[in-house]
């Protein structure tokens, strides 16, 4: 019986507090919408404190010749123009009045000589483009939106989860219901608008940057509700993460060691990411090391390095050197700042890869290398979304930052992904405000409630079932062999084939009967999540027989421009089984088509 | 008074030669209606941190274990918890730090009441943050653009390192020990937040008045035992408190200038 649950009721509520979350959230309360977060950790902890080399946006501070056309080129070219179009024009326009906001609201970015706000480079973008802080850009990000949105007044429920969203009669969004991690009890949300603003899913994957929260609740509540998702194929693996100690395998090294000089070598010392440079970049990439070198300081007179190809490109090359027997002891490459810049640049540039590899790992990267291996880091699957106001295919439901698909099209460059939040998270905010200014009270019936009340229960009723822990570990070591970096059509058969036994041991695991802070029974409802999540991802990888971006296949080795470049593939969940359909990629107008037929220098 | 004595001399060992083996760690199991040590036997692979060793518990003996965490990497600040009786995050020490065959114990933070486990209600923290004003910038310049110098921002920068771990909280002796003060005092962690806008180059805001009577900055006695236990090294009793301490005092004990405002508004 609904009256049974405890019970709020808002005009917005705003899944995640992440970047993304809190802008939607500050945007929704100032027009006025009554607005909530809810969170699984504590507010200001998401997954955004992890985002490290900076925020993209062409504010043309280092480079007067940067703007917003060059940077929607970048951004198309680095997501092999399977990128929604509108999407990331959007976001090209868009970007530098949001940086410009967060520094109204209290951010301390680094910079220039003469006062702005600095820039630096990163891969793939022409020029020096990310406003940074250090390389500690996401906490300082975070912090400001948390302390601009809790000066606002902004009400947050923390370590809470959200087991499955609420609609009305018409099938209408009406809210959600979850429970608090630390009593284990029921809550309802009713709201006229939902925002997911969930994070990514590579809490899936063996070796990730991700934290525990990552776990797709967002792609996985909009599918069960019905909503399309697209781009599910496409995962990013950042080239560099740590590979030594085993306890630290996986852990985000910036990119920004390449975009301040570092390099990468395999163990021969040689700079292989020269044997990797491909067609579509050849034209704007250095070719040998002098001129990849003086890159840095002669942007006009010289191209770029090939360090700084897009992460798809990158980290495919570290995996063909690791094949190839040119790795480290540890299975990676080696990353070199040491030899090329002063240890006090490093040491103010990259303090916290400083700090990290002192602490972690006792290597200083002042004095030696540092080891390195592609990481699964973000997924540029998600929502489908109106490019405008960020609404999903399911009235009263948004998306935006991760949890949103379509802007980053194949594969995502560096420094997108912060602007990204703030930008769609804006209008995500915007979007469902509107939305809820018109809609009608929120009406759940009493059945939603009570059935999504036993799903949550069971795994703490079951006796003797199996360990949610080992169901976990399983998952991730299974995607991680299976549906990596480099797919094939046998692997992706077996990676289906694992997870129906997945399903089928996650339906049977059970958690210890206290409901209090019960970590075993928070991994057992997450993990349906994840293996809905992760079967979109296996399927749409299967169905796209081509290698573009983060989706490589052994067996399809080239993009094919003529089918699938030219489609987004849907995923749908109807009746406890998910769907692939292939449809038309949304055509950009004439005018922004020619941006692509120069060849810049 | 707190009994911290000093961070751990910096790990320079590799983790080659770290402490492999099989390990007692005693952890604190119980809620607000009390608890008691549990041990637990537990395999350590090299180059480990404390945490890794608790969600290796956490996965193969206790999934109930309550213990917050994100990042694994310093840097989101939710591993807080009392190690061996020292306030440190769990994600950043390393068990080459402590003596093997010696059982290792893990607390919650002691200055917050329990909810369970390792987890503690840092919910003061986050009422406190409300209290706190927020910036109040200038408008930008003629050519619409908000200048400031990179050595005018590299304190603030400093303070904005601050990772929210509320180390600096726990350990705190103003309020560790004492209880009603909490109503009083914000805490270090907030006495930055004061101190970054008194210095940031474009604040229009005098926050001292704040500072000393929404924030009690002058129950701090400078033991300095925040700054020990900071993850990210931030001097906090040095460059933050000290610095806003003057300032506060500047603002309301200064003979001369109290003469100067007895002055200026006679006219």
């Amino acid at each position: 019986m609904a009256t049974d649950y405890e019970t709020y009721e808002f005009d917005v509520i705003v899944i995640g507090a992440g970047g993304a979350g809190l802008r939607a959230a500050i945007e929704s309360m100032s027009e006025g919408a009554s607005t909530a977060v809810i969170t699984k950790s504590l507010l200001g902890k998401a997954h955004t404190v992890m985002a490290e080399g900076g925020i993209a946006a062409s504010m043309g501070n280092v480079y007067p010749e940067d703007n917003w056309k060059v940077h929607f080129r970048d951004t198309m070219r680095g997501g092999k123009m399977l990128n929604n179009w509108r999407m990331a024009q959007l976001h090209a326009q868009e970007a530098p009045d949001r940086v410009l906001e967060l520094e109204e609201w209290g951010a301390v970015f680094d910079r220039t000589a003469d006062g702005r706000i600095s820039q630096r480079d990163f891969g793939g973008h022409r020029y020096a483009r990310l406003a940074h802080v250090g390389d500690r850009t996401g906490l300082e990000m975070i912090r400001t939106l948390q302390q601009r949105s809790v000066a606002m007044g902004l009400t947050v429920f923390a370590e809470c989860t959200i087991l499955r969203l609420l609609h009305n009669e018409d099938g209408s969004i009406a809210g959600a219901m979850g429970y608090w991690r630390a009593s284990g009890s029921f809550v309802v949300f009713k709201a006229k608008a939902v925002v997911l603003a969930t994070g990514g899913i590579g809490r899936s994957w063996k070796v990730t940057s991700n934290s525990w929260e990552c776990t797709g609740d967002g792609h996985a509540l909009a599918a069960w509700a019905g909503a399309d998702l697209i781009d599910m194929e496409f995962v990013q693996f950042h080239p560099t993460g740590m590979v030594w100690p085993v306890s630290v395998k996986g852990l985000l090294v910036t990119e920004g060691v390449r975009g301040d000089g570092g390099t990468l070598r395999n163990s021969q010392g040689e700079r292989f990411m020269f044997n990797y440079i491909p067609e579509m970049f050849k034209s704007e990439t250095a070719d040998t090391e002098e001129e990849a070198d003086r890159w840095y300081t002669d942007k006009k007179g010289a191209r770029r390095t090939p360090d700084l190809l897009p992460r798809d490109e990158v980290a495919r090359a570290i995996n063909s050197e690791v094949k190839a027997g040119r790795g480290t002891p540890h299975g990676g490459v080696y990353l070199d700042i040491f030899s090329r810049r002063d240890p006090d640049y490093i040491r103010r540039r990259l303090p916290s890869m400083y700090h990290q590899f002192k602490e972690l790992a006792g290597v200083d990267i002042t004095r030696e290398p540092m080891e390195i291996a592609p990481t699964c880091h973000y997924f540029m699957g998600g929502v489908r979304v109106n490019p405008e106001t960020q609404a999903s295919t399911v009235p009263g439901l948004f998306a935006c930052g991760e949890a949103a698909g379509g802007m980053h099209g194949s594969n995502r460059l560096g420094g997108n992904s912060l602007s990204d939040l703030v930008v769609f998270g804006r209008r995500a905010g915007l979007g469902a405000s509107e939305y809820a200014s018109s809609a009608k009270a929120p009406v759940v019936s009493g059945g939603q409630l009570s059935s999504i009340a036993s799903e949550g229960e069971a795994p703490l009723s079951r006796n003797g079932g199996e360990n949610p822990f080992d169901v976990l570990h399983d998952l991730q070591d299974s995607m991680h062999s299976l549906v990596g970096i480099i797919r094939t059509e046998a692997e992706l058969a077996e990676a289906l084939e694992k997870l129906s036994e997945f399903d089928e041991r996650a339906a049977k695991a059970s958690a210890a009967p206290s409901r209090q802070y019960n970590t075993g029974w928070h991994h057992a409802l997450d993990l349906r999540c994840q293996l809905t999540v992760t079967r979109c991802v296996a399927m749409a990888a299967r169905a796209r027989k081509e290698s573009r971006g983060g989706h490589t296949r052994d067996d399809f080795p080239g993009p094919d421009k003529e089918h699938f470049g030219k489609i987004n593939l849907v995923c749908r969940y109807r009746d406890g089984e998910v769907t692939v359909t292939e449809e038309p990629l949304p055509q950009m107008p004439a005018e922004l088509a020619t941006l692509f037929e120069e060849t810049p220098k | 008074m707190s009994t911290v004595t000093t961070v751990e001399p910096e790990a320079s060992a590799r983790p080659s030669n770290a402490p492999a083996g099989e390990w007692v760690v005693k952890i604190w199991r119980g809620d607000a209606n009390g608890g008691s040590f549990v041990d637990y036997r537990v395999p350590v692979q090299e180059g480990e941190v404390v945490l890794d060793v608790v969600h290796r518990i956490q996965a193969s003996q206790a999934n109930d274990l309550a213990v917050r965490w994100n990042c694994k990497a310093g840097k989101c600040g939710s591993c807080s918890a009392e190690i061996d009786g020292k306030p440190r995050l769990m994600c950043m020490t390393r068990m080459e730090n402590f003596t093997p065959g010696v059982p290792l114990t893990v607390t919650p933070m002691k200055t917050f009441p329990i909810i369970k486990d390792l987890a503690t209600d840092v919910s003061f923290n986050y009422e406190v943050a409300q209290r706190v004003p927020s910036l109040k910038i200038a408008d930008p310049g003629p050519d619409g653009v908000r200048r400031m110098f990179q050595v005018d921002v590299d304190r603030i920068q400093e303070y904005r390192k601050c990772i929210e771990c509320f180390l600096c909280q726990d350990v705190c002796h103003v309020i560790r020990d004492h209880e009603d003060n909490k109503r009083y005092f914000a805490g270090p962690r907030f006495f930055l937040r004061y101190a970054e806008m008194s210095m940031h180059p474009l604040n229009t805001e005098d926050v001292r008045t704040m500072a000393k009577e929404d924030g009690g900055i002058g129950f701090c006695n400078i033991t300095k035992c925040c700054t020990e236990v900071c993850p990210e090294s931030i001097k906090i009793t040095d460059n933050a408190i000290i610095p806003m301490k003057e300032r506060v005092v500047d603002r309301h004990y200064d003979p001369i200038a109290w003469l100067g405002r007895k002055i200026a508004r006679r006219h």
